[in-house]
């Protein structure tokens, strides 16, 4: 098990350094850099000024140099003004060293964000709380419902039940998020005018009014997936021998279910759950741009609006380790549950 | 001026009276295919379900609505008539008389027509990436579950990376007006575009190589009609000037196919490790049969039944990727009519107008609604067996 998870653990870091560097890549072509030096400096500079900010801010040493600066295994330099030797900080805004010094990911220093004028670890940071909160509460609404659907339309399969539950857990997973966001808002916000098309004021505090919509909007997408696994594997685990067993014991059908289906069941809807993860990033962006929700998604999206390349890096570093480890945490999680795969 | 309404009775009467070529086609195709159904194997026993029936007419619905586009909608897609500027459903336009059935949107233009013309750019770009997925995921996972060994290895760490990847980011980088200026999409459409021919000509030699007569006709056909398709979408330089595709919808082309064909390359490859320990797989081991004959013609037809139920799911996922990138106005053209575009412009003014929003939603989750219960009835036609 221990040389498993090691293995797991080395191809999850090597994913994470390939990852990176095509990333890297992507963001420092000459279009991104060009979109970058503009927005960093005052309206209609000439060329020759865009080129020398992107000179002076270490845009155009060797790619493979400033990727080695940002993983932290290279120093990070200075800028030095070659007509009197002085040394100044490269972005005054996030303490940048003004000495040559090792200082990137790997000594948890994840760089210098050109739009929000902060460190990365200062922004990046407290939106992935604010969406922890959000992921929090998508999770506490999704599983227990989709749970509940997947198990009464598996627990009589063919019924009317089955049937009815089943086309709406279809048509929950053809409802993505801003198909969905768009609706509810239409109905809970201008319709009835119960809840709030916006979450920007839920930054400052959550309330039922403000943060309803983000969740129920990013759970619905969710919740018919997760529901429709849980069905096909509750009919698998109806059909078992143990459960006829039981019944013709004279076990009433609720204690069968709940006693003896339930648990067996459960086991893979676990596994999809946590897979889940790499979806739910991407409905959190889309969530959180539609209503105004200061998250990870939110900064996402303006760190690639803005090709803010340390904010992006850090973003895509993070979004990728959720998904990496959820699925780490499903396998593993998925051999302690099953006694059968746990004794191989 | 004030603007003429009509009631809201005749809007959804005009409505079903401008989908009429629509319900003839469907008419025509569902008939027949009840008459027929015995004989139409698979598709014809999508119609013993009302699951199956719902899947087929929405889907033929959209297709047929596609086609007969310009029959349909009243108005130019693209054509601003400002007197119509935020008018609701059922406003009458003064020069033509003609109807906006579901009202005008804030650059004042029919969001029927919209809607309408929008499902040309989805029927068009949904499924042929997808085709393409396919053809890149079955091209790498067949000798990916066949060999084992290095390939597998490769190809999976290759094929997890991208899925790592979420795909809101990937889009984000792939799918940028900077990029076009770079070479990436180029190379990327190029190696892409390049599977299907591989597989095509990699299919006809494993099975004719023995019978020149025919292997060089359907080789030639393979080549002259990939090579011309080829030259036109990754070159711009069909000598016919018929097949074209614009530098950006090239780069949404080439991003969806990329985020979504290691999906079909994870299948493909887990159907071949189940497939290639069967008996008829070692008697065609044992007839001395290549490995490639036995991929494409022994384990593929073999492995259908889960490859087509996917690449139904996966046309709608593929349906709903192309209105995130319209949602977030990544590479169609702001004026695009397309679902995704239409439902980023009207969501930003809820508060004022809520009907420019509601039909491009609903087209958009009928749209991929109908694929899913296509795709569930396949499944549970195919289990049958």
């Amino acid at each position: 098990m221990f040389s498993f998870i090691a293995r797991r653990i080395g191809t999850i870091l090597l994913t994470m350094l390939c990852l990176t560097l095509v990333v890297f890549f992507l963001v420092n072509l000459e279009p991104n850099l060009k979109k970058l030096a503009i927005s960093q400096t005052e309206m209609h500079t000439p060329a020759d000024q865009l080129e020398s900010w992107l000179v002076n801010h270490g845009y155009r040493q060797n790619f493979f140099l400033r990727y080695g600066q940002w993983l932290g295994v290279l120093p990070k330099h200075p800028i030095t003004d070659p007509a009197t030797g002085k040394t100044t900080q490269r972005f005054s805004f996030c303490n940048d060293p003004t000495e040559p010094k090792f200082s990137g990911v790997l000594q948890g220093d994840f760089g210098c964000s050109t739009k929000f004028k902060t460190t990365v670890a200062a922004k990046l940071f407290p939106a992935l709380g604010a969406t922890g909160l959000l992921m929090f509460w998508v999770l506490a609404v999704m599983v227990p419902i989709s749970l509940l659907i997947g198990i009464l339309a598996g627990m009589r399969e063919g019924s009317r039940t089955d049937r009815t539950l089943s086309v709406a857990s279809i048509a929950s997973t053809a409802t993505p998020e801003y198909v969905s966001g768009v609706i509810f808002t239409v109905i809970f916000a201008s319709w009835l005018g119960w809840l709030n098309g916006s979450a920007a004021s839920a930054s400052q505090g959550i309330t039922f009014y403000n943060f309803t919509l983000p969740v129920i909007t990013l759970a619905i997408y969710g919740i018919g997936y997760i529901a429709r696994m849980t069905r096909a594997s509750m009919v698998e685990v109806m059909t078992q021998q143990y459960i006829r067993t039981a019944r013709l014991k004279g076990l009433s059908f609720s204690s069968v279910v709940i006693k003896h289906a339930l648990r067996n069941a459960l086991i893979a809807p676990f596994t999809v759950i946590m897979l889940q993860f790499p979806w739910l990033l991407t409905g959190v962006v889309i969530v959180e741009v539609m209503f105004r929700y200061q998250g990870f998604g939110y900064t996402l999206v303006e760190a690639a609006g803005n090709n803010d390349i340390d904010l992006l890096l850090g973003c895509s570093l993070v979004s990728v380790f959720i998904v990496l480890i959820t699925q780490l945490i499903s396998d593993v999680g998925y051999a302690f549950l099953n006694p059968r795969i746990r004794v191989q | 001026m004030q603007t003429d309404y009509i009631s809201a009775f005749n809007v959804v009467i005009g409505v079903l009276w401008r989908f009429w070529p629509v319900w003839v086609a469907l008419i025509l195709v569902m008939g027949a295919s009840f008459t027929y159904k015995k004989r139409l194997g698979l598709y014809g026993q999508l119609f013993d379900s009302g699951v199956g029936i719902a899947g087929v007419f929405i889907c033929l619905f959209w297709l047929f609505t596609a086609i007969f586009a310009s029959t349909i909608s009243p108005f130019d897609p693209l054509a601003q008539v400002s007197v119509m500027k935020d008018t609701l459903p059922g406003a009458v336009e003064p020069a033509s008389k003609l109807v906006y059935y579901f009202g005008g949107d804030k650059l004042a233009r029919d969001v029927f027509s919209r809607m309408v013309y929008g499902s040309q750019i989805v029927l068009i770009i949904a499924p042929a990436a997808t085709g393409f997925a396919l053809m890149v995921g079955i091209t790498l996972g067949l000798p990916a579950g066949y060999y084992g060994g290095k390939i597998d290895t490769l190809l999976s760490f290759l094929a997890n990376l991208v899925l790592a990847f979420p795909v809101i980011l990937l889009f984000y980088l792939l799918v940028t007006p900077g990029i076009m200026d770079t070479p990436i999409p180029y190379a990327m459409a190029g190696l892409f575009f390049l599977f299907p021919i591989i597989f095509f000509c990699v299919l006809f030699w494993t099975r004719y190589k023995n019978r020149p007569d025919r292997l060089y006709i359907l080789l030639g056909i393979t080549l002259v009609v990939g090579g011309w398709i080829y030259a036109g979408l990754v070159f711009d330089k069909d000598p016919l000037h018929i097949v074209h595709i614009d530098p950006n919808q090239l780069n949404i082309f080439v991003a969806v196919v990329f985020a979504s064909s290691p999906g079909v390359f994870r299948i493909v490859r887990g159907l071949t490790m189940d497939i290639k320990t069967r008996d008829y797989v070692a008697a065609a081991q044992t007839r001395g049969e290549s490995p490639w004959y036995i991929m494409l013609w022994e384990i593929l037809p073999n492995a259908r039944g889960p490859l087509i139920v996917d690449a139904c799911l996966r046309i709608g996922y593929t349906t709903i990727l192309l209105g995130t990138l319209g949602y977030f106005g990544l590479g169609l053209a702001p004026e695009s009519p397309d679902w995704g575009t239409a439902i980023k412009d009207a969501s930003r003014l809820l508060r004022s107008f809520i009907h420019p929003a509601l039909p491009p939603t609903i087209a958009l989750m009928s749209f991929v609604l109908g694929l899913n219960l296509l795709a569930d009835s396949l499944r549970e036609q195919s289990m049958k067996d």
